[in-house]
Formats: C-alpha cells, structure tokens, sequence
C-alpha cells in the first residue's frame, strides 16, 4: 500500500495540473512505447499537459496505482479525473470522444484557438 | 513471467461467464497480448470501470506477470 506522505504528493499534482500523465520516460524520451503513444496522442491535440516521470520515483510509480485502482502506467488525469490508460486513450482519440471530452472539461487546444 | 493466453481467458471467463474473449499473442512472446472483450457486464459502465473489472478479473497480474495487455472492452450489441 502507500503511505499518505505519498498519497498526499499525487494528490497535489493531480490537483495543480489541468492535465497531467503519469508516465514512464519524458515526453521527449518516452521509455515505454504505452506512454509513447498517449505522448503522440496529446501532441497531435496539441493539448498543453505536464508530466511526472514515474520512472524517477518508486513511491510515486506504485502509489498511483493504488491511488487509481489501476495497474498500468501510462495514466492520464484531466482536472483531477482519471480518465484511463493507454487503451481508453487511444480509443476514445480514434472515435473524436477525447476532443469533445478535453472541450467539455474547458481545456484548451491549440489547434482549435 | 510469461502467461499463456489460456489463462488469460479462463480468468476472464472466470469473472464474466457469458463473455466474448478474443485474445491475440502480439508478438508470439506470451508477453504482449491483445483482449476483447465482450460481456452484459459492461452495461452502463465507464471504460475505465470496465477495463477495472478485467484487471480484477485478473487478480494482479496486469502489470506484473502481465506486461502488456491492449484491452478493448464493450457491452454486447454495440458498434464497438
């Protein structure tokens, strides 16, 4: 389980960021080819998001996934709601869904402003 | 560790008698599998509810011995 130090530090970051993936890598150097492609998915949206490299701390790369009830990185958070990981990502990309969905929730997208 | 996708499936059906489970080997490594899956059970559920119900179904093994499972879930009877 996480201690509530841990807890407490995802909760912040879900909290300050609009949009936040957790990943394994940097946007720039994903290492994972899961978090590669939600990174290829946001770019494409141009969606402006931060980043926490879970690679770089074990509490946080185990403690999220407590904190979501979900066992795999990448994750994706939108105004502090777990929207999913890589599949979900992907899919609802193919079907317009995350468009409409990053609209509704009044984040912006550059290619639209 | 590997998994056979065997396994896979007879967990899933386990938890969700009445699902349609195809299982694709990605890669032939017993390691990166592909999921559809088909069940009443996702009626009105979120996807991530939905895909939270397999990796129950599971029973941690999704992210441990379970490297990468591509999951696609949906309720029978939809276009998905």
């Amino acid at each position: 389980m996480m201690d509530e130090n841990t807890r407490q530090r995802i909760q912040t970051e879900v909290d300050t960021n609009d949009v936040l993936l957790f990943m394994k890598g940097t946007p720039v150097f994903p290492q994972c080819g899961f978090s590669a492609a939600v990174i290829q998915v946001l770019s494409h949206l141009q969606v402006k998001f931060n980043s926490v490299n879970v690679l770089e701390d074990m509490d946080i790369r185990e403690g999220i996934k407590h904190y979501s009830d979900w066992p795999t990185i990448p994750q994706l958070y939108v105004k502090g709601e777990f929207v999913g990981g890589c599949d979900i990502i992907r899919e609802m990309f193919e079907t317009g869904e995350l468009s409409t969905f990053l609209a509704e929730k009044g984040i912006e997208l550059s290619s639209e402003a | 560790m590997p998994m056979e996708s065997s396994e896979i499936e007879a967990l899933i059906k386990e938890s969700f008698p009445d699902a349609h489970v195809e299982i694709e080997d990605l890669r032939g490594d017993g390691d990166h599998y592909a999921a559809t899956v088909v069940s009443s059970a996702f009626i009105g559920k979120t996807k991530v509810k939905q895909h939270q119900m397999v990796y129950a179904a599971l029973k941690g093994r999704m992210g441990n011995e379970l490297h990468a499972l591509a999951l696609q879930t949906s309720p029978p009877n939809t276009t998905n």
